[in-house]
């Protein structure tokens, strides 16, 4: 698999994992922070930081991951805003 | 003339009384006679929570970080003799340099203690007592946290001296005050990086260099600050230093304490035991939660700059939004030495207290969470000379790294509504709106 094609799936695994927190804050942060992040280190080049960075990126994977499991564990109400916008 | 306007004011505050009192009578029968006094409001979900100074969230890496701690690796880091006390030693020592690094000090300088207050506690009265017999002056300001203020007059009671330095009126301490206070007897300065109440960043750098040139030691308690803004004890001239857990997005129930080595600070320990922390802090280390305040301050680091930006965003529009839309909202403390996340209004005409229970769908203080139980007006607004009345109807919103712009805006305008709403209701918003000056009123007969 090409670089290119790497970094995208990575991208696109942490945005789907992300979209998974049951808070809201957590969730629309982790969202942001994954989306600015590529932003930021869009012309890295293809050197040795932006393998560091990918490697970076797949434990950050697996924190959100793990850390999505325990949010949906222990749920709380939904936020006011939250049930506004999906009125 | 002017008895006849008073008379005239005395009996609109009499007639807006009678008002109210029918009207909330008829409104405990019946709720839905007038909604201008219904405060109940429909809504369902939890508050949001704007109140980043009280506490903020446990970060999900931070988390990540502790759990094996608190599962697989309980070891007790000071056991010498196996492999459980060795892996968890590694984690604490781990922690010791996340932590020092952020501040720009060396791992052996910083002692875990149980938060910000036990730091303070250790600074001052640890300083105050190791250097009693020859120095018994210590000055602080009077808006310092609590905990501070409380450590001084414990000291004041055991024969020290304390000066408790006024500040301006815009909360920032007056270098020449303070220069002007220090006396050979002097064996500490301290003065807090970020309030708690109004958000203003004190002159770090430039205390430090005044202590220093004194040979006075300079402690700062940077609970609200670490994590937030740039801090180095090295440039600032910084000799002890209070950091907290839970405003960094970390554990709650531990914090720790930098203190210099060169030149050294000798300090008096308060808790006896084990000698753990060079004896100064005695007591088994919680491994779980200095693992975790050592992540949330590696953290911080990393994010320090992308927070910041974001959070000077949201804190500038909720300003706009609401200096947009009301007028008579003054702004507490320094409108530039100050963190952005931290924003403490007063909107006159309006008391604070019911605001916030107007504002029940979002989690806000009118000032520290430690007297917020009392109705008391804040003792950090009448310091920088807050009139009575406005020190009433502060609220203070705090914005942190999980907070969202819908959050702000909803803030915004819920406030907006309900500082209009209860406006409309007082009968001095009405004089003022009549162009009544309220400070000549007399408002008693004797």
């Amino acid at each position: 698999m090409s670089t290119r094609n790497q970094v995208l799936k990575l991208y696109k695994m942490l945005l789907r994992e992300s979209e998974k927190f049951e808070s809201y804050n957590f969730r629309s942060y982790a969202v942001r922070r994954v989306k600015d992040a590529f932003r930021e280190n869009q012309n890295l080049g293809n050197g040795d930081a932006l393998k560091e960075k990918i490697s970076e990126g797949h434990k950050n994977l697996e924190i959100i991951k793990r850390q999505v499991l325990i949010s949906q564990m222990y749920k709380t109400d939904r936020l006011i805003i939250e049930n506004m916008s999906r009125n | 003339m002017n008895k006849l306007i008073q008379r005239n004011n005395a009996q609109k505050i009499f007639m807006y009384f009678i008002k109210n009192i029918k009207l909330t009578s008829t409104f405990s029968r019946n709720l839905t006679t007038d909604n201008k006094f219904q405060i109940k409001e429909e809504f369902s979900g939890r508050p949001l929570y704007l109140d980043a100074q009280a506490t903020t969230p446990l970060d999900p890496r931070v988390l990540d970080e502790m759990l094996p701690y608190l599962t697989s690796y309980y070891g007790n880091p000071h056991s010498r003799t196996h492999a459980y006390g060795w892996e968890s030693e590694a984690a604490v020592e781990k922690a010791r340099t996340q932590v020092a690094n952020l501040i720009g000090a060396d791992p052996k300088e910083i002692i875990f203690t149980s938060g910000a207050t036990e730091s303070n506690n250790i600074a001052l009265k640890g300083v105050a007592r190791f250097y009693g017999s020859k120095k018994k002056h210590i000055i602080t300001t009077q808006t310092e946290h609590k905990c501070v203020l409380d450590s001084c007059r414990a000291l004041e009671a055991e024969g020290f001296k304390v000066t408790y330095l006024p500040v301006k009126t815009n909360g920032l301490v007056c270098l020449e005050e303070l220069e002007k206070a220090i006396t050979p007897e002097t064996s500490l300065v301290s003065v807090m990086t970020v309030n708690n109440e109004i958000g203003v960043k004190q002159p770090i750098s430039d205390i430090g260099k005044l202590c220093k040139s004194k040979k006075i030691f300079f402690h700062t308690d940077a609970a609200q600050a670490v994590g937030k803004i740039p801090l180095d004890v090295q440039s600032m001239n910084i000799d002890l230093m209070s950091i907290s857990g839970h405003k960094v997005y970390g554990p709650k129930g531990i914090g720790a304490i930098y203190v210099r080595r060169r030149p050294r600070v000798r300090i008096e320990a308060i808790q006896s035991g084990g000698g753990q922390e060079r004896g100064i802090r005695s007591g088994t280390v919680p491994t779980p939660l200095a693992v975790g305040l050592g992540k949330a301050c590696e953290i911080s680091q990393q994010e320090l700059s992308y927070d910041h930006a974001r959070i000077e965003k949201l804190s500038k529009r909720l300003l706009d939004m609401i200096f947009k839309e009301l007028t008579h909202v003054v702004r507490n403390g320094d409108p530039i030495q100050m963190y952005p996340g931290c924003i403490n209004l007063s909107f006159a005409y309006v008391e604070g207290e019911s605001l916030l229970m107007a504002l029940k769908d979002v989690a806000l203080s009118s000032g520290s969470a430690c007297t917020s139980a009392s109705l008391e007006p804040s003792y950090v607004l009448r310091a920088i000379g807050t009139d009575e009345d406005l020190a009433h109807s502060s609220i203070r919103f705090g914005i942190g790294r999980f907070t969202t712009e819908e959050e702000v805006e909803y803030t915004a305008n819920k406030c907006i509504g309900h500082v209009k709403r209860l406006r409309e209701m007082s009968p001095l918003w009405e004089m003022v709106q009549e162009g009544v000056d309220l400070k000549t009123i007399k408002w008693s007969q004797h």
